[in-house]
């Protein structure tokens, strides 16, 4: 294959990947521009009803965000959904996956698969079922708690406890998906290693800190890293169970997105906060890929 | 290009034709979308209205009450609306400002359906700028949900008529009551019963045709003063009602006395509290600042509405008259509950027998429409952030209610600008 010039290579390689390139192009940077052209403007009720009425406010609606105290609250909820449901949801992924991989499980594709239930069930149909676990009085979870003589929890209607409530909900939703992804990079480390550890002496613990994590470091960022951009994105488990309430304890940044935009219309603003979102997430996304590259060098 | 014009204006008339002979004969089919419980109980109304009306069939689209809203704008913005649809007559100033309604007064002028039939503060909220886009379908509006015996414990055997002497009363209550109990619930997250006040003060809540915050000027002042002293005299506990486990459970207790609140309850009450309270408690209308006759209260409820994107407005207003008509207005009140919008159907036994709906029929002549610009219910919305950080964060009215009117006014900023530009020679 002589005859074939770089430039015919070229030419092929752009051929490959122009499919690619074009949803790319078509669902990510036409809608991400217009969102940037909206946030910039008063898109509005009356814009929708004549966009001639439409006008460029520079970056007031950015000024309008960031200092509107519900933006804060909003954020502090979905800090808290990240800083604590992600931990928790990588964690109990990690726990799931190294006991399905575990020589001593049984039937682990049974598990696997049971495991990945909940990952494939609809939120929604989910939501009903949890908003009656939850239920104050014929919750199983407060007849459970009843039981050992605690008193009932009002879990979606007490401001201090209704994130907590969805976290959980979060953490059993999504640890299946997870847990396959590390499971994957549980299979690819060689079975040699382990091997030479036993004959170094080393047990469960000294195995699993420096054969299995160093292994699975690079599944590891990439699940923590996809983890945590989920995480920011909260917005269906509030929308369902609670509508961002009690006292907005469980409005998130992309909540109050929605309802500045699909409830007040108020699109420019949306966009407003859509971007400030997205600065946060890029930001929080560098930082722990800084971190991991840190560590390895 | 010339070509592509005449096809279509062939298509056009031929769809119009076709459109025509639906009419006339058979097939024509109406969409009707209604909220919640009244989209399911209208199903059984319609049936009749089919058969009056041979060759028209009505699909009733049932939409949870929670989805309405946002579902009605994206029809519009997807050009999919239906022929016709149950409205909250609070939405309806942002559906005038987007142009999807019909409006309604030339339908009106050759019907039976009159405006003076309808409770004039109801009919109101139908008329934006003067154009007619709804006729009320059934009405909403709040009234006081008292304990009978603890008022006349308290030496009260009727709720007084004036803000003066109910909150004699209201005092009387709670004195009885002790440290364990009030004698009014005004949950802060609710901002309908603060709004009640404001109307009977007389306020606005917006000055200047709709543009800028009223809420720190004398009227709403006057009102705001009344409500947060409730809190203040410890006359009403300063607790949202997800606070409260159960209303009914605490009602029939005695935590609390007296409640706001709307028609919805009638029934509710009716079967939640225990058969012992069933003949103490009554309904009232609302005391007013200056005597009964300033005792305003909300003038909530549904209309229904015609799209203008509809094809078939003939067979749609025939629906509206339809349901309006008084027959069909109690025959909606015994299966649903809901009010009726039509003052003819007020004469019937079924709700002149019953006191507690009579306090609702008085109320009704007591109506005044909140603002008609379709920023409202965000305003609204600011209102009881606004008013919570005075009643539990315990600010200071005057510099509270003054930030309230700099927001609101950011929030209108829009529309003064549209209404500026729309003003001949004004824009320059």
């Amino acid at each position: 294959m002589i005859g074939v010039g770089v430039r015919g290579q070229a030419v092929a390689g752009w051929v490959f990947v122009a499919p690619a390139l074009t949803l790319i192009l078509v669902f990510f940077f036409v809608p991400v521009t217009a969102g940037l052209v909206l946030s910039l403007s008063d898109f509005d009720i009356y814009a929708i009803a004549s966009p001639a009425t439409a006008r460029f406010v520079g970056l007031r609606n950015f000024a309008a965000v960031l200092s509107d105290p519900v933006f804060w609250t909003a954020l502090r909820n979905t800090m808290f959904f990240v800083l604590v449901g992600g931990p928790l949801t990588v964690a109990v992924s990690l726990a799931a996956a190294l006991l399905v991989n575990s020589r001593l499980a049984r039937a682990p594709a049974f598990f696997r698969s049971l495991y990945f239930v909940p990952v494939v069930t609809t939120l929604v149909a989910m939501a009903v079922v949890w908003r009656y676990l939850y239920h104050p009085r014929y919750g199983l979870l407060n007849h459970v708690l009843g039981l050992v003589g605690l008193g009932p929890v009002d879990w979606l209607g007490d401001p201090h406890l209704a994130m907590p409530a969805i976290v959980l909900l979060s953490v059993w939703k999504k640890f299946g998906y997870n847990m396959l992804i590390l499971l994957a990079g549980l299979r690819t480390i060689p079975e040699e290693l382990y091997e030479a550890a036993t004959l170094d002496g080393a047990g469960w613990w000294a195995s699993f800190r420096h054969v299995t994590l160093p292994n699975l470091a690079p599944t590891f960022l990439f699940v923590c890293v996809m983890t945590m951009i989920e995480q920011f994105q909260l917005f269906a488990e509030p929308y369902v169970m609670t509508q961002g309430g009690p006292l907005k304890s469980t409005t998130s940044v992309v909540l109050l997105m929605y309802e500045e935009g699909f409830r007040w219309w108020r699109m420019g603003h949306a966009a407003a906060i859509a971007f400030v979102l997205f600065v946060i997430m890029l930001g929080a996304t560098i930082v722990q890929l800084k971190l991991q590259k840190e560590r390895a060098t | 290009m010339m070509r592509w014009g005449g096809g279509l204006a062939l298509a056009a008339a031929l769809l119009g034709l076709a459109g025509c002979g639906a009419a006339a004969g058979d097939g024509v089919t109406l969409r009707f979308w209604a909220m919640g419980r009244e989209g399911e109980v209208v199903q059984e109304l319609v049936r009749d209205f089919e058969r009056e009306n041979p060759g028209v069939r009505v699909r009733v689209q049932q939409i949870p009450w929670s989805a309405a809203h946002e579902k009605l704008l994206t029809a519009f913005v997807g050009d999919a609306t239906p022929d016709i649809a149950q409205m909250g007559n609070t939405w309806m100033a942002e559906f005038a400002a987007l142009g999807a309604l019909e409006p309604l007064g030339p339908w009106l002028a050759r019907s039976s359906v009159a405006d003076t039939s309808y409770f004039a503060g109801i009919w109101d909220t139908n008329l934006i700028d003067g154009q007619l886009l709804g006729v009320p379908w059934y009405v909403d509006t709040r009234v006081i949900f008292y304990r009978r015996d603890l008022f006349a414990r308290a030496g009260y055997d009727r709720m007084p008529d004036t803000w003066d002497r109910w909150r004699e009363a209201l005092v009387a209550v709670k004195r009885r009551a002790g440290s364990s109990g009030y004698a009014l619930f005004l949950p802060p997250n609710e901002y309908e019963p603060l709004l009640v006040f404001g109307l009977g003060a007389g306020s606005t809540f917006l000055g200047d045709g709709g543009t800028r915050g009223a809420f720190s000027e004398p009227p709403f002042r006057r009102a705001f003063d009344f409500y947060a002293g409730l809190y203040r005299d410890s006359l009403s506990p300063p607790l949202r009602n997800n606070e409260i486990a159960n209303i009914y459970q605490e009602f029939a207790r005695g935590y609390f006395a007296a409640y706001i609140t709307g028609p919805w309850n009638l029934g509710e009450f009716a079967s939640r509290l225990p058969d012992s309270l069933q003949n103490s408690w009554a309904t009232a209308p609302m005391p007013g600042p200056d005597g009964p006759a300033t005792g305003a209260s909300l003038a909530g409820g549904a209309s229904l509405v015609v799209f203008r994107g509809s094809r078939h407005k003939e067979e749609a207003w025939r629906l509206v008259e339809f349901l309006s008509r008084p027959d069909q207005q109690l025959r909606f009140y015994r299966l649903t509950g809901d009010l009726p919008a039509r003052r003819e159907a007020w004469r019937d036994t079924a709700l002149t027998g019953d006191p507690r709906i009579r306090a609702f029929g008085e109320q009704l002549t007591r109506t005044v429409s909140t603002p008609k610009v379709p920023e409202w219910e965000l305003i609204a919305n600011r209102l009881r952030d606004y008013a919570e950080r005075v009643v539990r964060g315990g600010e200071p009215a005057d510099s509270t209610l003054a930030e309230l009117d700099r927001d609101v006014s950011r929030l209108l900023e829009k529309r003064r600008w549209l209404l500026a530009r729309a003003r001949p020679g004004a824009a320059r």
